[in-house]
């Protein structure tokens, strides 16, 4: 039978190690010249702290480090090869233009410490970003400093924290549905919280009535996610918001779903007192295979005084930044943030403009209930309504050929799709959280309906074929129990073990 | 699958009582929902616990749970091949999947922990 | 628009499949007082064109270490990127891709991030190591609640020589668990003093937290600190923002360390007004389970070929929740690979020969600086390619002002973070400084008015 997928066999190289190659005395590197006396390093150091060499340390030239990673870039999948529909990631196409504007020199060679003079352009970028990331969420003032989503988060957390200190009791409790991202529990813990967690209703939000049960003032704050990680909004966000501040509590919305709602709602017309931004998902700046990203997180007045340092200025026509705000909860990394996502940021924002902004939510959310109602046909839906920027589907009508949501996923990559996010969020049972963004078009998203298709009806037809999946792909399914069990976490010359001791 | 001379707790601990010594593991069904164990976290000996207090952690490669313990007691003893071994766990949960044993220090709490048969039930109720 | 590819007929046809007449009715679910009844206040798009010129006249109203000679260093430093390392990074594969979880179609990344591995623990002389943190400072408070964690002692000793930004940041994340940091002094040479470390251990304490070179490009001995905390039953953590000192300093693997954290900005990674950067954190096997951050592990698939896996996800903040070793998710993947471009280039000889020049460099910097009226070293120890220089005639801001009338980015004014230093420069020479461009600054700094 002819092959319809399009994910096809090419031709692809076995890469080793840097480690198991390479010859010794060799270098890929042209220092610069020695203009300087070569004084002998026992003149300069004591001889105890000197290091001979470095065992093992690569030794290649350029052509072999060239050829090495080249080779294994070929092995991975990303958006610029096709389509890659993690839900909660916003995995939307990244301009290139933005990544010649971060290179440039003046943005990119700039030492944090220059004297600020020098650094006006700089600091002109992150005082304007701050306006537009607060414009579109509604709140009052950003802090860029976070390098990405779960640190705003958990800045976010101390900011509340300080704040409730300030008035006396930072309390002991945070409350957080049971579909919130693992980060939400994990940075309410980190601030001292102990996190009290609440179902969500039938209709897929947390419904007021569940919140009233367990607010009281011994709760510092909510986390909320909205449009939630079933990609629905939270319709009673405003009663919700109302309950919690009633009791002196504070409101954290985790923004990273904000894709949904640009021009369309705003956070902090919601009843929000702080949120986090994730550059790296709505504002296009890549992803980077786990990073770079950045997390600014935006909050309303009354939280200010507590912001980390410094802030941005304005004085006049100048830029300054201001090291002393006596109520700051301190710092949460060294220097100002991860400026060169700012930077992509900014020139995304400068792209678009308002309504290009709108178009791209208008445009996600189309696209995602497109999908949701070409696949319900083959696909269980557990809630059945309009969704927003992503869609959740379960595995329950491939379970009885016992195909399962992971086996639909491996298959997926034999059609030329990189999965969805699966098995998130945990109150639904064989999650499928499909994202397509609004940078993909109807044919792509049309292939990948078709795909899907075809993998629900080899589930009933052919059930091995799907469970035994990937057959295209460099690696087949990898034994990660194994990799648990032994873990072998570095190279190790020949002759040594690489696998840690059984004691871990 | 859920021997008759145990007792069992609602976190699917199992106590296996004899005189004042209680050996501890975790049940069939515990072990098939974590799936493959891929280590133990256990206490050391001599450490005292009370009924319900964690002694420890069951990790797998999806999950991660926290060990209960049935009764308050002493830990006398540590199933220490389960550091090289901890598919003994899936293999033999009752047998070489064992993991403390404790001196019982109030032999009336064992009336609070179930029977098999109110175990099985307990599972039934919860959709198992 | 060019990155929105459907256009309205495009839409029109897929409301008609959805069933709906349009988009208006997909949001129907918010309440109308949420919805934002104006459009947004930002400023009108530009085009490719118009962004361009817009973004270089911001980026001309800064200077950059192309254009001016810098002699800034204190946790950002400029040095060699070999042109090669952007051809490769930037590469649609790397940059595009997301976290690794699905690792058949990742093996490229996964690979990568377990040689980076590799690299870091044999750089630190540690036996295993994460697959990267924010940066050095937030890498170092994990370290400090991973000690906390492990001995679940609260006392945390924290010396003055540590980077001041760093000791913040510490500040700020263990003040959230009833930790508390205790500063020590430096000495007149210039490292820490280890008579007030061993006055300052006792049975409370979690951690001593050392950083070699330190902020003044001092040196310290780790071994003595080593001991010293270990008698008390307390962790060494080690913290080096510099590891270009690697090439030439003993590892803090061998000195005693537990844990080893920094900043790896210095392999590859531009200066891009501090940030994004790299943390790194190695530590001992023992310490495995405690330890934050990814994990990349190898192993074998179906048909015994050889792979690699996220491994021991049970730990993080996905699984474990409010359990975790630390809430963190996206991490620095595509400086680690930087990073790990950079010393494949580089390489056992190269990073060695780098260490030398810096330090060779540095010394014959500090030797003419010392010589010049009106200043003087302001310690007398070892130093690697920073070190501490005391205007004794002029304030170091007047300093600075003429060495910029000639394009030159002087030293650090160390009064902003040392009252007690307000009258010191703290002046950094990689490879980058040319001996010209040094020889520009004694010359400048010596006439200085």
């Amino acid at each position: 039978m002819k092959d319809e997928t399009i994910g096809i066999h090419g031709l692809a190289f076995n890469e080793p190690l840097l480690f198991d190659q390479g010859s010794s005395g060799r270098t890929g590197c042209s220092l610069p010249e020695v203009d300087v006396p070569e004084v002998k390093t026992e003149r300069l150091l004591p001889k105890k702290l000197l290091r001979r060499d470095i065992p093992g340390f690569p030794e290649l030239s350029e052509v072999e480090v060239v050829r090495h990673f080249t080779r294994m870039s070929q092995w991975n999948y990303g958006v610029d090869l096709g389509f890659y529909p993690l839900g909660s990631c916003t995995m939307k196409y990244s301009p290139k233009i933005n990544e010649e504007v971060w290179q440039l020199p003046g943005l990119s060679r700039a030492h944090p410490y220059q004297p600020e003079s020098l650094v006006q352009g700089a600091l002109e970028l992150m005082y304007e970003l701050e306006r537009y990331l607060a414009e579109v969420s509604g709140m009052d003032r950003v802090s860029l400093q976070p390098a990405a989503g779960a640190h705003g988060e958990l800045l976010g957390m101390m900011l509340i924290r300080a704040y409730l200190e300030s008035k006396g009791n930072p309390r002991k409790r945070v409350l957080v549905p049971d579909s919130a991202h693992g980060t939400n529990p994990a940075s309410s813990a980190i601030c001292g919280y102990q996190v009290v967690q609440i179902k969500s209703g039938p209709k897929g939000y947390v419904e007021p009535q569940s919140v009233a049960e367990v607010m009281d003032e011994d709760v510092a704050a909510i986390m909320v996610t909205n449009p939630n990680t079933l990609g629905l909004f939270e319709e009673p966000i405003a009663e919700v918001a109302k309950i919690v501040h009633s009791k002196g509590g504070q409101v954290y919305c985790d923004g990273a779903n904000l894709n949904a709602i640009l021009g369309i709602s705003r956070p902090g017309d919601t009843g929000i007192d702080v949120l986090q931004f994730n550059l790296h998902k709505t504002f296009s700046v890549p992803h980077g295979g786990g990073g770079p990203g950045a997390g600014p997180v935006g909050l309303k007045a009354h939280l200010a005084p507590f912001m980390p340092v410094p802030v941005v200025e304005k004085k006049g026509e100048r830029f300054a930044l201001n090291h002393h705000l006596p109520s700051s909860v301190g710092k949460v990394r060294a220097f100002y943030g991860n400026f060169a996502a700012l930077v992509r940021a900014y020139a995304y924002i400068r792209s678009l403009g308002p309504s290009g902004l709108r178009r791209v939510s208008e445009v996600a959310v189309i696209n995602a209930n497109y999908l949701m109602s070409q696949l319900k046909s083959h696909y269980h839906l557990p809630y059945d309504k309009f969704c927003k920027h992503e869609c959740v589907f379960s595995d329950a009508r491939q379970v009885p050929h016992d195909v399962h949501t992971l086996d639909i996923a491996k298959r997926l990559m034999d059609y030329g799709f990189h999965p969805p996010t699966i098995y998130f969020p945990l109150i639904v049972r064989g999650a499928l959280m499909i994202e397509p963004t609004e940078t993909e078009s109807k044919e792509t998203l049309d292939q990948f309906i078709a795909a899907m298709k075809r993998i629900a009806e080899e589930a009933e037809r052919d059930p091995e074929l799907v469970r035994s999946a990937p057959h295209k792909t460099k690696v087949s399914r990898l034994d990660e129990v194994k990799a648990a069990r032994q873990p072998n976490l570095r190279w190790r010359p020949k002759g040594s073990d690489p696998t840690l001791s059984a004691s871990g | 699958m859920y021997p008759e001379d145990l007792r069992y707790t609602k976190e699917h601990e199992w106590i296996k009582v004899d005189g004042d010594r209680g050996r501890v593991g975790i049940t069939h069904f515990a072990q098939s929902q974590l799936g493959d164990v891929v280590f133990v976290e256990l206490p050391k000996v001599g450490k005292p616990l009370r009924q319900m207090d964690t002694f420890g952690v069951v990790e797998s490669v999806k999950a991660v749970s926290d060990l209960y313990c049935p009764v308050t007691g002493q830990v006398l003893e540590v199933n220490s091949t389960l550091e090289s071994k901890p598919e003994q766990v899936n293999a033999d949960p009752y047998g070489k999947g064992w993991m403390i044993v404790v001196k019982i220090a109030e032999p009336k709490e064992l009336g609070k922990l179930m029977t098999a048969d109110r175990y099985k039930t307990y599972l039934a109720a919860e959709g198992h | 628009m060019q990155y929105i590819p459907n256009t309205d007929a495009d839409c029109r046809m897929m409301l008609d499949a959805i069933g709906v007449r349009s988009s208006e009715e997909l949001f129907a679910d918010i309440p109308s007082r949420l919805r934002l009844k104006r459009g947004l206040n930002l400023p009108p798009p530009l085009s490719e064109t118009g962004l361009m010129k817009h973004m270089r006249a911001l980026a001309n109203r800064n200077a950059d270490v192309d254009r001016y000679s810098s002699f800034l260093g204190a946790g950002a430093y400029n040095h060699l990127v070999p042109a090669t390392v952007s051809h490769l990074v930037f590469r649609a594969e790397f940059y595009t891709a997301y976290t690794p979880y699905q690792p058949e179609i990742s093996q490229g990344t996964l690979q990568a991030i377990y040689e980076y591995q590799t690299l870091i623990c044999q750089l630190t002389g540690m036996e295993i190591a994460n697959a990267s943190m924010y940066d050095g400072s937030s890498a170092l408070a994990e370290a400090v609640l991973m000690a906390h964690r492990i001995n679940g002692r609260t006392e945390v000793l924290m010396p003055r020589a540590v980077h001041p930004e760093y000791r913040m940041v510490c500040r700020t994340y263990a003040s959230k668990l009833g930790l508390r940091l205790h500063e020590l002094p430096y000495t007149d040479k210039g490292a820490t003093d280890l008579k007030q470390v061993k006055a300052g251990l006792s049975q409370r304490t979690s951690c001593v937290v050392i950083q070699s070179p330190n902020f003044f490009g001092g040196l310290e001995m780790l071994d003595e600190m080593a001991e010293a905390a270990h008698a008390v039953g307390a962790l060494l953590i080690v913290c080096v923002p510099e590891p270009v000192s690697f090439g030439i300093i003993r590892s803090p693997g061998e000195c005693g360390a537990d844990i080893v954290v920094g900043e790896g900005q210095s392999f590859g990674n531009a200066l891009n007004f501090g940030g994004p950067y790299l943390g790194f954190f190695a530590t001992k096997e023992a310490y495995l389970r405690s330890m934050p951050g990814r994990l990349v592990g190898q192993t074998e698939d179906k048909e015994g070929r050889t792979g690699y896996v996220l491994t021991l996800s049970t730990r993080e903040q996905h699984i474990r929740r409010e359990k975790a070793t630390s809430n963190i998710c996206t991490n620095e993947g595509l400086c680690a690979l930087t990073a790990t471009v950079h010393l494949s280039l580089l390489g056992r000889t190269g990073l060695r020969e780098l260490a030398l020049l810096n330090l060779r460099k540095s010394a014959y910097a500090k030797e003419a600086i010392a010589k010049l009226r009106g200043y003087e070293l302001r310690f007398s120890g070892p130093t690697f390619n920073e070190f501490v220089v005391r205007a004794k005639k002029r304030t170091p801001a007047k300093v600075n002002r003429a060495l910029l009338g000639k394009k030159i980015i002087g030293g650090l004014e160390l009064g902003r973070f040392y009252p007690e230093l307000s009258d010191c420069l703290l002046i950094c020479v990689t490879e980058q400084n040319s001996r010209e461009e040094i020889d520009a600054l004694c010359k400048i700094m010596g006439g200085a008015r």
